[in-house]
């Protein structure tokens, strides 16, 4: 059990990093994501199934959704065609 | 009688209020913001110096010319300066914060300790009387909506005022014949151009998913007492089960039962209603009144008093705010 929780504290500390360092802001929403889903089995772990559910709901669900959109809004998700060769 | 005074034109309150009207600019004589290029001054200097002058207008201009380099370079050392004391600061400011938050961390008592200041005697009674004076089984509940139940009502005002100032910011009003307004129908007509409306993977996931979502969030909601959950976190369930049902079916299906009327009435009459009985039963318990409102047996779903009412009116709240955020941020409208 403490090499779980270990285990989750350290990818919570590398998604946080990453999430900074993600070039594409689609990426780093996606990573933003996982972070509350990791942040939610330690809210378990800790004992607080309230909040575990709370952050699953708003932080994975609808807060990721909102930036979505937002990112579709200000066009920064743009479609990557077949035939366009890759720039990285 | 206020006597205006003779140096009025020249006080601070007057060039404050010709900012604010945009008379002046406070940083016109001030910091130069354009940074001058670099490769421009050096082809300048090339110039000058391939280019010895005959003439004496010749001369006087290539002196001249020097002269604007000189300042030029002046401006730009003091801009590179400015730019490496500003970054030297900046990592001098980070590195001094997380000292200041470690070293925080590090003083504070040990997590679970028995002689925290957390542990004291409101914890205590809390723990020890919840359930008798409260009757939820579930403790976080009865204490968020019976002993500090004001502070939910706040935070379900905040959820409101928050999605009226969504409203404000993003909704489109199709009334007006402005130029931009109209900009933005257009946008919102190709959004919705570009919805999955025929995605059958998406549609078949949704026929499965989302009543159970639902009746997954209706269960938080009425179970609050109960087992964990409660209001707030239902509803949100609840929210994300109407977003995925609109991805899904697209609009024209959602706007059959949730139309903005709907969003104001239920948000309305849930918050007026969560005022008054919060009101009743404070008013009462302060003053040691019979409230009239029995408990019932804990463990029983009608039990614990108004906690039930209460977050159902917190999850139709936060479930309303939760999609009309989402259809706001699509189309700028409900």
């Amino acid at each position: 059990m403490k090499l779980f929780e270990l285990i989750l504290l350290v990818s919570l500390v590398v998604c946080a990093v990453s999430v900074a360092f993600a070039r594409d802001l689609l990426t780093s929403i996606v990573i933003f994501m996982s972070y509350s889903l990791i942040m939610s089995v330690i809210w378990v772990l800790l004992q607080s199934p309230d909040l575990a559910i709370t952050e699953a709901a708003v932080g994975a669900g609808v807060t990721s959704i909102l930036f979505f959109i937002t990112l579709k809004k200000i066009r920064a998700i743009r479609k990557e065609e077949p035939d366009e060769p890759k720039e990285r | 009688m206020s006597r205006r005074k003779d140096n009025y034109e020249t006080s601070r309150w007057a060039k404050f209020i010709r900012w604010v009207d945009g008379e002046i600019d406070p940083l016109e004589h001030g910091m130069e913001i354009r940074v001058p290029e670099r490769t421009e001054q050096s082809e300048t200097l090339q110039t000058e110096l391939k280019l010895p002058g005959t003439d004496r207008t010749e001369i006087s201009q290539i002196s001249a010319d020097r002269e604007r380099a000189i300042q030029e370079r002046h401006i730009v050392r003091g801009l590179r300066r400015f730019r490496v004391f500003y970054q030297f600061m900046s990592v001098v400011l980070c590195a001094a914060i997380i000292f200041v938050l470690l070293w925080t961390v590090a003083s504070l008592p040990p997590f679970g300790n028995a002689g925290n200041p957390g542990n004291n005697e409101v914890s205590a009674r809390y723990i020890e009387q919840g359930l008798q004076e409260t009757g939820a089984v579930n403790i976080v509940t009865g204490m968020i909506l019976d002993y500090r139940a004001f502070d939910t009502f706040g935070e379900s005002c905040v959820l409101f005022i928050a999605s009226c100032c969504v409203l404000v910011l993003l909704r489109i009003d199709a009334a007006s014949r402005d130029e931009q307004t109209k900009k933005r129908m257009e946008e919102a007509a190709y959004d919705r151009l570009y919805e999955p409306k025929n995605d059958i993977i998406l549609q078949k996931c949704a026929c499965v998913l989302v009543p159970l979502i639902m009746i997954f969030g209706i269960y938080i909601i009425l179970n609050g007492h109960l087992s964990p959950g409660g209001g707030f976190s239902g509803g949100a369930v609840l929210g994300a089960g109407l977003i995925l049902y609109l991805n899904a079916f697209g609009f024209q299906k959602t706007e059959r039962f949730f139309t903005e009327k709907v969003y104001r009435r239920v948000t309305l009459s849930a918050l007026t209603f969560y005022c008054l009985a919060k009101s009743y039963s404070f008013f009462t318990g302060a003053n040691h009144l019979e409230s009239g409102i029995r408990l019932g047996t804990p463990g029983a779903i009608l039990s614990s008093g108004l906690i039930l009412p209460l977050n159902i009116c917190v999850g139709l709240v936060v479930a309303c705010t939760m999609y009309a955020f989402y259809t706001l941020f699509r189309k700028g409208g409900m």
